[in-house]
Parts: structure tokens; sequence; C-alpha cells
């Protein structure tokens, strides 16, 4: 997909995939039932009645087949906290996901902020990784908001972009400055965006909730006064930049606007921004409802609906946030923010928002696989003749309950609980089977 | 594999919130809590209610008045009492609330009595014990056994509270009390005004059927005036949430010619005098602070005696039940 991604040495992928509903808006396929060829890991063949003597057969029938998702925004903890998550088990939750490419922040111990760092990420990854794996550098040395990294040697070392998420950018002149000098590298800059003076501190959304549970609010203009402010650096400067996280009605209004004015601006949000509200804050659990930004309102959840539906927001992103179980059996105010959702995304997404009618599944795919690909200059994948395989088969009418053990190495699933439409049982990344669904008979 | 399990959420019946209880389980708290009255009065102070029965108060955050109050409840009604400082005890030494809870566990407790400067300790703590427990104040979210003694004390002075208007004033975002009363007063039919400077506000407060002003005027029409500390820890320089205490008492500090003889004064403690209370409101006669006390202990008594008096079969563990004063037993 791009040289960019790193994934594992595996055999390539030789199967005949028969009577599946093929999705793919982008090839022209409205769930047509096709049989679908890979041979030596690219797509050989899309017909009826197809048989071919030496690949495995897989039957598809009643299943659905899609272009794999593509997953701009996860958290691998690798290197310094494997055993929240590494590039084994973070790319197998991706797999069992059906994603077929991540790209993970750089927020790691150390930071990578420096082309050794990254270098050794990417080794890791060619051994490791079970889906293609891309890895941002940091904006700044140390992600400390004072001294650009070397943007050259570091795209030049293979990364995927550049982010300080989990922090913002403080300083405007700085922002800038990252702007301006990131262009010899054509790599997009993607972030954070949270004023710290308004935001730090903050437990939960702000608002009736809040007020009742008496947890400090982080206000949606923490989000959205930073949404505003560097789109109208990126429209001085005339750069490209991906917003991480949306979360607010505000930042999308923002977004919006900006895209009338020409900016060349991408955004993404969350499955659980789309899914909930800052009402499961009731439950004070911090493994499925604490992280940064907040759920919020179910006006704001409406207004990122919207604007997925139509466009302004272009990708979903799990942020996919690893964290030990015992750093999450703490009280709700004592717990750090995030939580995990790779192996959750799509049918959370499915359940919550295609099967009541609020996005149509078609648009739902094309933002959770072409819409972020295009985002950072990757392939789309797609099912077309002549690609890589990058795909994944999906029974829909699978309800399952969401709970451990999981392919991540960490439990603080979101959905933990929640009973799901969807369930992945084949996904093929980078031409290679990345995942197969086990079905243990009792 | 997981060593310890988080519990399914327990059958046992717990205080944690305000919202858990009802306005009959109120009534019943209260007119139990009545019941104990005659106890504070006789020479032998105690019943063997409780006898054999232990309860834990596992303090993380300082108390004077709550963890006070628990220890002589429970010794009133002749339970085993234990209590546990987080200075001093193995949290010091870095052990998890999780671990804490655990070990203690082991040691059967009937009730654990927890404070925490974290809201949301109380429901992790019912994820590892089987003894039911009260929540003695957790962050800024509850203080439910404030809630009922305050409800009591005005019950007791005005002889009921549905109707009632009740003006609670100062720093209403960092207030749990401010939390739990606005939920027990107008589960009990009070109407209630919050007033204080606008940063102190909590947004969307409004959402929990209360009035809000930023006018101390706004107290004079109130049948009780609420008053709550203003937390000098928080009004540091540069906090900014007013621009200092001087200001703060000069605008909204309840002062005799703001008060009315027929208005009733309260305040959960501590106080500090000059800042949001005059030292002649927080001695004159409107002023209920001491009974406020008192209220507490009969209050706590009635809590723990209403966990851990049997169920009714009919309505099963989860079920609250309506229960007769107790009689008047004596230690023998």
């Amino acid at each position: 997909m791009s040289d960019r991604l790193f994934q594992r040495e595996a055999p390539a992928a030789d199967l005949l995939i028969s009577g599946a509903r093929l999705h793919d808006a982008s090839c022209g396929l409205d769930g047509a039932q096709l049989d679908v060829l890979i041979t030596g890991g690219r797509i050989a063949e899309i017909g009826e009645s197809l048989s071919d003597g030496s690949a495995e057969v897989i039957d598809g029938s009643g299943l659905a087949m899609l272009p794999g998702l593509v997953d701009p925004h996860v958290h691998l903890r690798t290197p310094g906290d494997e055993d929240e998550e590494d590039i084994a088990s973070g790319t197998r939750a991706a797999a069992a996901g059906g994603f077929v490419a991540i790209l993970a922040m750089p927020n790691t111990r150390p930071v990578v902020d420096s082309a050794p760092v990254l270098g050794g990420l990417i080794e890791r990854a060619r051994e490791q990784a079970a889906v293609p794996t891309g890895f941002f550098a940091a904006i700044t040395a140390g992600q400390e908001g004072r001294t650009l990294v070397e943007m050259g040697e570091l795209a030049a070392r293979g990364a995927a972009g550049f982010s300080d998420d989990g922090r913002p950018v403080e300083s405007a002149g700085l922002l800038r400055r990252a702007l301006q000098y990131s262009r010899i590298t054509g790599l997009k800059l993607t972030l954070h965006e949270e004023d710290l003076t308004l935001g730090a501190g903050g437990q939960m959304h702000e608002g009736a909730v809040a007020a009742e549970l008496g947890l400090q609010g982080h206000p949606s203009i923490a989000e959205s006064v930073m949404v505003a402010r560097d789109l109208l650096i990126a429209r001085h400067e005339a750069s490209p930049l991906h917003l991480c996280h949306i979360s607010a009605a505000e930042s999308v209004a923002e977004i919006r606007r900006a895209k009338e004015l020409g900016v060349e601006v991408t955004a993404e949000v969350s499955p659980h921004h789309l899914c909930l509200t800052d009402e499961a804050v009731r439950s004070l659990d911090p493994n499925t409802c604490k992280m940064n930004p907040p759920l919020r309102s179910a006006e704001d959840r409406a207004a990122l609906i919207e604007a997925l539906a139509d466009g302004t927001l272009d990708s979903i992103a799990t942020d996919h946030a690893p964290h030990r179980a015992q750093e999450k059996e703490v009280p709700f105010e004592a717990a750090p923010n995030g939580v995990i959702g790779l192996e959750t995304a799509f049918p959370a997404v499915y359940t919550n928002l295609v099967v009541p009618g609020l996005v149509p599944l078609p648009v739902i795919v094309e933002r959770m696989s072409a819409g972020p690909a295009r985002a950072f200059g990757l392939d789309p994948p797609a099912l077309r003749v002549g690609d890589v395989a990058n795909l994944a088969l999906w029974n829909l009418d699978d309800s399952w309950r969401v709970e451990p053990p999981y392919a991540s190495r960490s439990r603080n699933a979101w959905c933990q609980g929640h009973t799901l439409q969807g369930r992945c049982t084949l996904t093929v990344a980078g031409g290679s089977v990345a995942h197969r669904l086990v079905e243990v008979a009792l | 594999m997981e060593l310890y399990p988080p519990k399914t959420p327990s059958q046992r019946r717990h205080l944690i919130s305000v919202t858990d209880l009802a306005r009959p389980d109120v009534e019943r708290l209260l007119d139990t809590a009545e019941g104990f009255e005659s106890v504070m009065e006789r020479d032998v102070k105690k019943v063997p209610t409780l006898r054999g029965r232990t309860v834990m108060n596992v303090f993380f955050e300082s108390s004077t008045r709550t963890s006070s109050s628990f220890e002589l409840a429970a010794k009133r009604l002749s339970a085993d009492t234990m209590s546990l400082k987080a200075s001093g005890s193995s949290v010091d030494k870095g052990e998890s609330l999780k671990d804490t809870i655990l070990t203690l566990s082991a040691y059967g407790p009937d009730v654990i009595v927890i404070r925490h400067a974290q809201a949301g300790a109380p429901e992790l703590v019912t994820r590892y014990t089987d003894a039911h427990v009260v929540n003695a104040g957790d962050g800024k979210h509850q203080h439910p056994t404030q809630s009922l003694l305050d409800l009591y004390t005005i019950r007791r002075a005005l002889g009921h509270v549905d109707g009632l208007h009740v003006a609670i004033v100062g720093d209403i975002l960092h207030s749990r009390v401010a939390r739990s009363n606005i939920q027990a007063l107008t589960l009990m039919g009070a109407r209630v005004t919050l007033v204080g400077p606008p940063p102190l506000i909590p947004r969307g407060i409004e959402a929990m059927g209360v009035d809000v002003s930023h006018d101390i005027g706004a107290i004079s029409a109130a049948d009780v005036v609420y008053v709550l500390r203003m937390q000098r820890e928080r009004m540091l320089e540069g906090a900014n949430y007013v621009p200092n205490l001087r200001e703060y008492a000069a605008l909204w500090g309840v002062t005799s010619d703001r008060v009315r003889p027929s208005q009733l004064v309260m305040h959960p403690g501590p106080m500090n005098r000059g800042v949001e209370i005059a030292p002649e409101v927080a001695d004159g006669v409107n002023s209920k602070v001491v009974d406020q006390v008192r209220s507490g202990l009969v209050v706590r008594m009635a809590v723990l005696y209403d966990l851990l008096t049997e169920p009714s079969p009919a309505g099963g563990e989860a079920a609250l039940r309506v229960v007769a004063a107790p009689a008047g037993q004596e230690v023998a």
C-alpha cells in the first residue's frame, strides 16, 4: 500500500472465497454475490463460478466482503510499555477487527523523535506486524513543544507523518514553523487539538452530567478554539493538515467552514464518540468511559454523525489506547485517559450507526478505509483485480458480546459488555492471511 | 487469568449516592433516626442492636465530624469498630485502594464506611468486598449521610421539608455536599436556589432542577440558608475563581444584615468565620450548625441499623424495607 508501512514476512495468500456479497462503492460493488480468487497475495479474478485447483476454498456464502479497514490513529505502546501492548499484539487486534493498515502514534517511551528510535520500530514491525503498520514521528523533540524534530531524516527513514498526539502544539508560532518546514517531506501533521488552559485536569465533558457528578469539566471550547486557531494557520500557510479525534459540534462547524474556504484539512472521529455520550460516565467505570477528548453531549454526537455522513469528517480512527489493568482499577478520577477499540470498531459503528439507519454502509466503509488511506497518502484498499489483497470477510448477522480475552494485551475496551452485530471472520492484509476467526465447538 | 476478578455488581444494599434512595427510604431513615433520639438522652447511651457486627471506617481524607460520628454511631449500637486512616497505613507505601479493600475485607467486616478524595472510589470498593458500603464523601461527587442529617435537622426544626425554599450559598463547583443536598432536598419536595460567583456555579447545573442566582440578595426569600465552606486551598492566587477571599466575603458572605430572624442558617463545617459566614451568624439564634453535628450521630446510627438488620423475605436483599423504630433495649 505504501513504502511507509511495514509488515512481517508471511506466505502470500492463495484463496478462493466463494459466494460472499461484495461491498466496495469505489469499484461499483453494492452487495453483488461473486467469487474472489486471490493468487500470490493479489486479487487475480472476481467473477461467478470461479475455480482453481491449488487455492484454499473458503465458503463466503452469507458473509460480506469489505475492503480492509485503515486506522490512522492507534497507540501500540512500543517502545517502553510493551506490557500494555506491543507490535505483535496490537497488530493482531487490528487484524481481528478487519484492519489492513494502522498508523501508530509516537508518544512512547522514548518518544519517536529520532531516526534510530523510528528505525528500531520499523525493524520490529518487519518481524512482528500482522498487518502493515506505519509510525508517526513526533513534531517536537520529546513532544515537549520546543524544538522541531529532524523531519528530513525521519521522513527518509520511513515516518508516516508527524504528531505530538497526547499533547497539543501549544505555541502557534511553533506550529506555523512545523507546517512550513514539513513541506520538504511531503508528509502531513496530525494534531491533537486541546487548549490546556481550558482543558487540563478535565475528567469528562463539561455539562449537566459533570455538574451532577462533581467531576471537573473538559469544555468543548478546549478543543474548538484550538481547531479554529490551527485551521487559520493552515489556511495562511496553504498547508494540508489532519485533525485527530474530533469530539465537539463547534469543532465540526470550524472544519466545515475551513473546507468551504479551500483549506486542505482532513479530520477523524472515534467510534466511541459516534456511539456514546457523557451519560455513559454515570457508571464511573474508567475502563469504558474515561478518555481524552471526553464523551460529549447528545448534540455533539448528533453533529459528529452528521459530519461523518456528509464527509466533513472523512475518517474514523479508534485512538486505540491500551492501559494496564492496575492503572484502571482505581477511582474514576485517578485513572488515566484512554480506551481500546481496534477489535470492535467496525462492529460498534455498524451496530450503532448502520443498523439503525443513521449512516449507510458504503459511507462507513469509505470512512474506515479509503478515507483515512487517502488522508495519509496510502493506496486505498479496494476489491479490484490486480490489487494486493487487503480485505476482510464479515458475518454481519452475528451478534456477540464483547468480553475478554482480547487479542490486545489490555482490557480497557470502551464497549466491554456491549452486544455488537457484525464479526470479522477473515482478514487478508498486505496479501497475507492476518486473522481467521476460530469457532470453538462446545 | 485474574486472581481477584471484580465481583459482578453486588446485590447488597449500599449507600453510595442520594440517587440510591427513594422518598420512602429517606422517610424511613429519618424516622429511625428519630427513634434513636431517646437513646441519646439516657445515662447509658448504648443499645445492643448490632452486637457482633463490625463496622470499618476507612478514611483517605481528613475528617472530624464524619469519622467521629460514624465511629460513635457504631459504638452506640454495640458494633465493633475499626478505623483506618490513610496516613500511617500501607497506603503510605503505595498500596492501591483495591488491595487495601481486599485486605480489610479478609477480616469480614459487615460495613465499610469510606471517604476518599476521588469520585468513584466507593463504587470501586463495592467491586472488591462483600460488605455493605457507605460513602462518607468521595471527591466532589456525593456525601449522602450529610444530606440525610441536613434533612433531619430541617425536619426537626421546621416539622417538614416539603414545600420549603432552600438557598445553597458559595462554592457549588467543588462541593459534594451541594450536589447531594440538591438531590436530597428536591427529592423531598423542597425548592433549591444556588447562589454564588459565576465561576463557582458549574455549567449545566440547572438540569438538576435548581434556580441559579449570582446575587446574595436571593437568599432573603429562602426558608433555609445553607452556607458552604470556601475551600481556601482552592482559592490560591492565580486560581481566579474569585479575585480573593476579601471580595468574596464582601459580595457573598452571609452576614447578619443579610439574614432574617425567621430563617434557618446551616453549614456543614468546618466554617471559615468571617469569610463565607459572619461569626455573629454562626453563633446566632438562627444557626443550626451544632444541631447538624448532633443529627449526624443519630442519622448515621439509622443508616448502619437499616443496612444491617435483616431484609424482609418478600423484598429480597436489594429492596429497601420499612422498619419500625427500634425498641428501647438496654445493654445488660
